[in-house]
């Protein structure tokens, strides 16, 4: 029978115009004020970042490497790998709605020394062509970059079929497959960058391309395999990725207001994963929060658990994602709030957490 | 471009003869090693692989440009083997060209060997890709006529693909694709030999009219018999140059285990073990070269 227990979901935050900053739109614009920059500890102001920068970064790039060619599958402006198309319409090629034959032509194209690019949305990159990703590019050792974007539930109202909450688990347990999540535009640009040498095959997961600002420029730090401490604190760790990275951030702020200093660690690389940094965490704060826009079924806080399990290392944990069910209907930023993916459900899961544990709250 | 258009020796000509000869024998080679090598693990792709002999053979002792001491060579031709389990006719080819040691292959499917049922490109020199999955390797065929353009180089791609893979909506995205981007440099060759592992194509799951069917994807298309070496060097003739705009498949039309009275046209066949005398019966039978058909064969 349909669960008709749960309320509907608040309506959407009212549209900008044209010009207007859309950056709250798609996150509680509350959050927002709180943020500031990690290392200077200046505020950080949202502007409005560009959506897709995946295309017209890559055309950069590929003014001065020629193996860069980029694919998609009919969705060139919708994920602006058209802004690759219009640079360099020599090495853009778009398949049309067949994301099989995409991966699988982007691993044909990689034999011969190109590194191919492949866009479409996370749920058909991941689930659809799944196995093209094991068999012609992970089990080939290939060097194809495959972006999957609106990942998780930023696809809102389109509804399960267009969502992305199983891509990490599989992704991460296929052997040889580098997998990595941009929390912003500008973190995308350095994994991208990096991509460039790196061997092997990516699966670089993207979101929605309105993601709110986390890094004021492309880190130049960045590298694949090694997480990034954005906050200290020693009451509470949180282990994040992708697009939970800017409300985990907002959630520790607001935890910080009250006394409770919370680490927070942009666990961009899923797998391989740094282990080094879980464990780290887990023995000076004690208490671990992961924090997914994916099922809490084998995702980020499955590959923490598992660290923290073989290492033998105890602490209080939890693992905060969507909770095993295909998602009510709704928008983005109330599907975020309903499922306690925004800041005030994170802050609200770490009090829980902490409360458990013996201390403040 | 192509740096030669190959044009073989007419038909009737003593050079025409001893090409035909050289490439039946080199046929027969195949299936000699194929029934050796499965007697290591005690089982082997038998009927599709020699459904493919000739096409294999007339490939890599006739058409393919390659160079075995230098295999990364960037304007070699290419072959996917999108049906993966013909393998095991593929690598003595491959030894015998000179691309590795033939005594690699003693250790056929033996614990840390690099020759398994399906071909790896990690592990074997000379395979252009992996393969063993049905419906992968015209897409990845595609993504190589592709980079062809984009390098500049006046390669060619082929394709040997089973008939039964061609259930795999992939397969048809591929040919979609292949079409569209206009891509003269592949060739697809498909190894027509009507049957797939739960019986013949038409009743499982018909894939004719086949011939219609890429020509409305925007193909060329010859349909030839796949164990007359004579028509296969014909239809490699025919290919138009690969700069031209369109894909071209070659549908050859062939018996399943040809070449072994006992295998021809059974589908019991397609993964099986000889045993004792019928092993040396098989092995007879193969050195005498190609029999007329029996009444299992395709077109008796």
């Amino acid at each position: 029978m349909p669960d008709h227990s749960v309320r509907p979901a608040p309506p959407e935050a009212p549209q900008a115009s044209p010009g207007q900053n859309l950056s709250g739109l798609f996150r509680g614009t509350d959050e927002a004020q709180a943020l500031k920059d990690p290392k200077s500890g200046k505020g950080i102001a949202l502007t409005s970042v560009p959506a897709f920068v995946a295309g017209a970064e890559l055309a950069d790039l590929a003014d001065t490497n020629d193996r860069i060619v980029v694919l998609t599958a009919d969705l060139a402006h919708a994920n602006r790998t058209i802004d690759f198309g219009i640079r360099h319409p020599d090495r853009f090629f778009n398949v049309g709605v067949a994301e099989q034959n995409m991966i699988s032509i982007a691993a044909g194209m990689a034999s011969t020394g190109l590194i191919p690019y492949a866009a479409t949305f996370a749920a058909y990159a991941a689930l659809l062509a799944c196995e093209q990703i094991r068999t012609d590019c992970a089990y080939t050792g290939m060097p194809v970059r495959i972006l999957g974007h609106h990942a998780g539930m930023s696809l809102g109202f389109y509804g399960t079929s267009h969502h992305s909450l199983e891509d990490l688990g599989i992704m991460r347990t296929i052997a040889e497959l580098t997998v990595v999540c941009a929390a912003d535009a500008n973190q995308l640009r350095a994994i991208l960058r990096a991509s460039l040498s790196h061997p092997g095959p990516m699966y670089i997961r993207m979101g929605r391309g309105r993601d709110p600002q986390v890094y004021a420029e492309p880190p130049a730090d960045f590298q694949i395999g090694r997480a990034t401490r954005l906050r200290e604190g020693t009451d509470l760790a949180i282990i994040t990725t992708g697009s939970e990275v800017h409300p985990s951030l907002a959630a520790a702020e607001r935890l910080a207001a009250t006394g409770i200093g919370v680490r927070v660690i942009d666990m961009h690389t899923i797998h391989p994963l740094d282990t080094g940094e879980i464990l780290a965490a887990a023995q000076q704060a004690g208490a671990v929060l992961t924090v997914e826009e994916h099922n809490v079924a084998g995702g980020l806080g499955s590959a923490v658990a598992e660290t923290l399990a073989d290492a033998g290392v105890a602490a209080r944990f939890r693992r905060l994602g969507v909770p095993g069910v295909h998602v009510v209907l709704g928008p983005p930023a109330a599907l975020y709030a309903h499922y306690q993916l925004d800041a005030a459900g994170i802050e609200s899961a770490a009090r829980q957490l902490l409360a458990g544990f013996g201390r403040p709250t | 471009m192509r740096g030669e258009i190959r044009t073989y020796p007419a038909r009737g000509t003593k050079e025409r003869a001893e090409l035909v000869a050289r490439l039946a024998d080199r046929a027969k080679f195949i299936r000699l090693e194929t029934v050796r090598l499965a007697e290591i693990p005690g089982a082997g792709h038998y009927t599709g692989t020699f459904s493919a002999a000739e096409l294999i053979a007339s490939l890599y002792y006739a058409e393919l440009r390659y160079r075995p001491d230098e295999p990364g060579w960037p304007e070699r031709d290419r072959l996917v083997l999108s049906k993966g389990h013909a393998a095991i006719g593929l690598y003595p080819v491959l030894a015998d060209v000179g691309f590795f040691d033939h005594r690699l292959l003693d250790d056929y499917t033996r614990l840390g060997s690099a020759f398994g049922d399906h071909p790896d490109m990690r592990k074997i020199t000379g395979v252009d890709f992996s393969s063993g999955s049905l419906g992968h390797g015209l897409s990845v065929s595609t993504g190589m006529a592709l980079a062809g353009r984009i390098h500049g180089l006046g390669y060619r791609v082929f394709c040997v693909a089973g008939d039964g893979e061609l259930g795999e909506g992939q397969m048809w995205e591929a040919a979609m694709s292949a079409g569209q981007f206009g891509l003269g440099s592949l060739v697809c060759v498909v190894d027509r030999n009507g049957l797939s592992i739960d019986g013949p194509t038409e009743e499982i799951m018909g894939i004719e009219p086949l011939a219609d069917k890429f020509a409305s994807f925007r193909w060329d298309v010859q349909r030839i018999d796949g164990h007359d070496l004579d028509a296969i060097l014909d239809a490699y003739d025919r290919l138009e140059p690969p700069g031209r705009g369109r894909p071209q498949v070659i549908i050859a039309d062939t018996v399943k285990g040809r070449g072994v009275r006992r295998m021809e046209g059974d589908v019991g066949w397609h993964v099986g073990r000889l045993a004792g005398a019928d092993y040396d019966e098989v092995i007879a039978e193969i050195r005498a070269g190609l029999q007329p058909l029996t009444a299992g064969g395709h077109d008796a």
